[in-house]
């Protein structure tokens, strides 16, 4: 009975061109597939039978490229005839950093031109740390008379004269979001450059520009987009301008002010107040630059339902931030400067139980006098009282491997432990140890982490832990540790999943960069800067890999034969043809 | 509406290799539900050739060895915790200790670790939204007038940022700014910059704009007086203006601001301080005492 019935489900998979063709028309399984969104599925889906691959890439509208030289807009469009919206990703992330020569590549332009023949209908276009003209902006604005959604992460190379391009052409624009971008700001008029007519805007992110934009331009634009859900401003708007534009936009679920500190009188204050109070749809807040204690107080009948509060750009101290979370308690996300130290982040502990992401930056990063910020006191009291936490980012000076074991047995869940111990290669401060065990109970305790950021003095023990245990592990980033090439070599053998492995300053060589020969291909990229790899062992891992594209760039007044910077990412469109002289591509 | 295969591959089983070469890299995602997939694990060791690296051929035979334990290598470290595996090769050894050298220079900067390239790992472009600076560092061949300030600084960089010696590279050279009577100091990226004049305008853009939020001791200082004085321009290149602006040197002296070219400037400065001019008085720039250059450039 069993045997039969294995039998004829084989027959029915070998015969699965013919009976799908009979029974089940190409225009349902389009349609039952198109219901897919994560492009695992998708992939998988893809692998069932020639039927399914096509029925796939005919219903497939959004595509993912997580490394843009991995593949070419050539290879993509003839794959995937009806793509709406493109996500791309460019230069490796070490260029947010200052690692990567500034002429490096990642170019948008290639991809347009052919997305502008291929995809005439395209919708959207989401880029992070890509290069971008102004140029092709305007090649943007004018290609695709469909465009509507516009993000752009980490990118550089445009001005807002590219921007005064998309708002002159795109006449169906919804989103224009500007994050954190290399930008020249020339000035704010590319705003007035939105047409009177034009209503359709429903997110605005212009944060990090720094010009004054015409305000009435914006009051205007404002007001007439009536389904503007985000807004996020820029530091020259004031508080009384962010009165005026938020008694014409009480349906915001995303604002981010300006400029908050002001001399305000007592009335415009509660007119502020007011009109925050008025936004119950506020679930994310950012902005708040120069905020301090005396204007947060408008802020708190607007806190009910925050889920994500921002203050990565506002300097307050622990006495504020307590005041200010006392009326958050419905906080899923908090980002915050360590200016608030650990008084601050005990009361994060005492004040939101639901929260499940948390980063500190360092207000002052380059300062190795400095004494305040953060310490692992403070992520212990959040650890104690935020048992949801699975996100966090903590930037601090001094940590040991108790408070680190304490943490995770409290907060069992982590997906992403970013840790940074400012000082390179410091051991736990109490026990003069290195860290290992630290990392090592990171790894053992949360079994669903996937991103693992390491940091402090650490032995090869600390990988040793990581390759036994770091089981969903996707993506992992090393400086300044480790003792030999065994290190990397333990990752590199037994992190099943692992997709990005970045590394810096760390004393691993060939030995351990060609362990991973087989490897790279399951994975998007290997970087390796200031370690102990040279040229002949790059040429030796490019000989073997033909899928893999090996690029050094060399630091002048290096030895010849050393390869300072590698990275390395797997490819089917063979190596890049634009790259710089700096950049060997062996 | 089938269309034709996809990249020529018409049998199955090339095409079904193809795509998912395709799907690898167009198809993966960043965060995402973990698929439970069972893999046999173990750790492999591949043994390199230490210092020199001689290995002919990586193929999959030749590549795997039995896992070392401690008692096939004297250990380098006391380790205690690990049984089943040495921490280092001795193969590697004198690797690790001759190319080590390079890690520990960078970690010898570490008691000053502000001179560590890209570290700590905080976005230049959130450093430059904190600190309210308009731009990022210079983006090659975007401005024209930039391109020739590069060449002139290159030099400079190299010699005070320290390691990354790539002419393309522009680093931030973020230095403490204090004004008289504000008790909270702001940082500036020099590098951003191009000129005095440049930095200048920056820092009165700071400085004026922050001043009345910055604190309530701030608050007091500008009703005792500063107010009028912060409401103009602060003239800070202006040897009549109210204020002037300072830096530490290297060698520790105090020296007024625009006396040398702007390059020898950034090649010497440890921090700038916004001085009431009836303090000033004991600065003297040492123009004599200097080797006679060239200005490049004017001020």
């Amino acid at each position: 009975m069993e045997s039969s019935e294995l039998k004829r489900s084989k027959d029915s998979v070998n015969s699965c061109e013919s009976a799908r063709r009979s029974s089940f028309p190409d225009e349902v399984l389009e349609r039952v597939l198109s219901l897919l969104k994560s492009h695992r599925d998708r992939s998988s889906v893809s692998l069932v039978c020639k039927d399914w691959y096509n029925a796939e890439r005919w219903s497939r509208t959004h595509v993912f490229i997580g490394n843009c030289y991995s593949v070419s807009p050539e290879i993509v469009a003839r794959r995937f005839p009806r793509i709406r919206s493109v996500t791309l990703k460019g230069k490796p992330r070490f260029s947010d950093f200052n690692l990567v020569p500034e002429n490096w590549g990642a170019d948008i332009h290639a991809w347009l031109v052919v997305f502008a023949a291929e995809y005439p209908f395209l919708e959207e276009l989401r880029l992070k740390r890509m290069a971008i003209s102004d140029e092709s902006l305007e090649f943007l604005a004018v290609s695709f008379p469909n465009f509507k959604a516009l993000s752009l992460l980490s990118c550089d190379g445009f001005s807002t004269n590219g921007l005064a391009a998309i708002a002159t052409h795109c006449k169906n624009l919804t989103e224009l979001d500007i994050q954190e971008n290399g930008i020249d700001d020339i000035g704010g008029s590319w705003l007035s450059c939105f047409p009177e007519s034009f209503t359709t805007l429903e997110v605005l992110n212009f944060a990090n520009l720094t010009s004054d934009i015409n305000f009435d331009a914006l009051e205007k634009l404002v007001g007439r987009c009536k389904s503007m859900r985000v807004l996020k401003l820029n530091r020259s708007v004031s508080l009384e301008q962010l009165q005026r534009l938020l008694v014409n936009a009480p349906q915001l679920a995303e604002l981010g002010t300006g400029l908050f500190s002001q001399e305000l009188t007592i009335r415009e204050y509660e007119e502020l107040e007011s009109a925050l109070s008025n936004c119950k749809n506020m679930h994310t807040l950012s902005g708040l630059w120069d905020a301090t204690g005396i204007y947060l107080p408008a802020l708190y009948l607007a806190c009910t339902h925050l889920t994500f509060l921002n203050l990565s750009y506002a300097a307050l101290q622990s006495v504020e931030l307590a005041k200010l979370l006392a009326h958050c308690p419905q906080l899923k996300r908090l980002w915050v400067l360590d200016t608030v130290e650990d008084k601050g982040l005990e009361a994060v502990g005492l004040n939101c139980p639901l929260l499940e992401e948390l980063r500190v930056f360092p207000a002052d990063p380059f300062d190795d006098e400095i004494v305040h910020g953060v310490t692992e006191a403070g992520f212990v009291a959040v650890s104690f009282g935020c048992p949801r936490l699975h996100y966090v980012l903590y930037f601090c000076r001094q940590m040991t491997n108790a408070a680190v074991a304490t943490i995770v047995q409290n907060c069992p869940d982590f997906t992403h432990f970013r840790l940074c111990i400012m000082n390179p290669g410091q051991p736990d401060y109490l026990t003069n140890e290195p860290m290992d065990e630290a990392f090592g109970a990171v790894v053992r305790t949360c079994t669903k982490l996937q991103r693992l950021s390491v940091s402090g003095l650490l032995t090869d023990l600390t990988f040793e832990y990581i390759g036994r245990y770091a089981k969903n592990l996707e993506t992992l980033s090393v400086a300044f540790a480790g003792r030999s090439d065994w290190g990397m070599q333990c990752v590199l053998g037994g992190c099943p999943k692992l997709r990005k492995l970045e590394i810096r300053d760390c004393p691993f060589g060939n030995a351990a960069l060609l362990s991973g020969l087989e490897k790279y291909e399951s994975m998007r990229s290997l970087w390796m800067s200031a370690c102990n790899v040279t040229m002949n062992g790059c040429r030796l891992l490019a000989r073997e890999m033909p899928w893999l594209n090996v690029e050094v760039m060399k630091e002048d007044g290096s030895d010849d034969s050393q390869a300072d910077k590698v990275y390395v990412y797997r490819s089917i469109a063979g190596p890049r043809r634009d790259a710089p002289p700096s950049v060997l591509t062996l | 509406m089938e269309g034709g295969g996809v990249n020529g591959g018409s049998e199955s089983g090339s095409m079904s290799t193809v795509s998912r070469e395709e799907n690898m890299v167009v198809s993966s995602e960043d965060s995402s539900c973990t698929d439970q997939s069972e893999l046999e694990l173990g750790l492999g060791l591949s043994l390199g050739g230490g210092c020199g690296f001689k290995m002919h051929h990586a193929s999959k035979d030749a590549q795997f060895a039995r896992i070392l334990t401690a008692k096939d290598f004297p250990s380098l470290l006391p380790s205690a915790a690990s049984p089943s595996s040495s921490s280092s090769s001795s193969l590697c050894r004198a690797n690790v200790t001759a190319k080590t050298k390079r890690t520990a220079d960078s970690m010898a900067a570490a008691n000053g670790f502000s001179q560590l390239v890209g570290w700590p790992p905080v976005g230049y472009r959130r450093m430059n939204s904190m600190f309210n600076q308009a731009k990022a560092p210079a983006i090659e061949g975007f401005n024209s007038t930039t391109e020739n300030h590069k060449n002139e600084t290159s030099a400079v960089e190299k010699s005070t940022v320290g390691s990354c010696g790539n002419a393309k590279l522009k680093h931030s050279l973020f230095v403490k700014v204090n004004m008289d009577g504000i008790p909270i100091g702001r940082k500036v990226d020099l590098n951003a910059h191009e000129s005095y004049e440049k930095l200048a305008k920056t820092l009165e853009d700071m400085f004026l704009e922050s001043s009345p939020s910055v604190s309530q001791v701030g608050l007091r200082a500008l009703e005792h007086g500063m107010t009028n004085k912060l409401t103009r321009t602060l003239q800070l290149l202006d040897v009549s203006s109210d204020f002037a602006l300072t830096y530490e040197d290297k060698e520790g002296d105090w020296m007024l601001v625009g006396d040398v070219p702007w390059e020898m400037f950034l090649s010497s400065v440890k921090r700038l301080r916004i001085m009431r001019t009836s303090e000033a008085t004991g600065l003297a720039p040492r123009l004599q005492g200097r080797n006679q250059r060239q200005k490049s450039k004017p001020n």
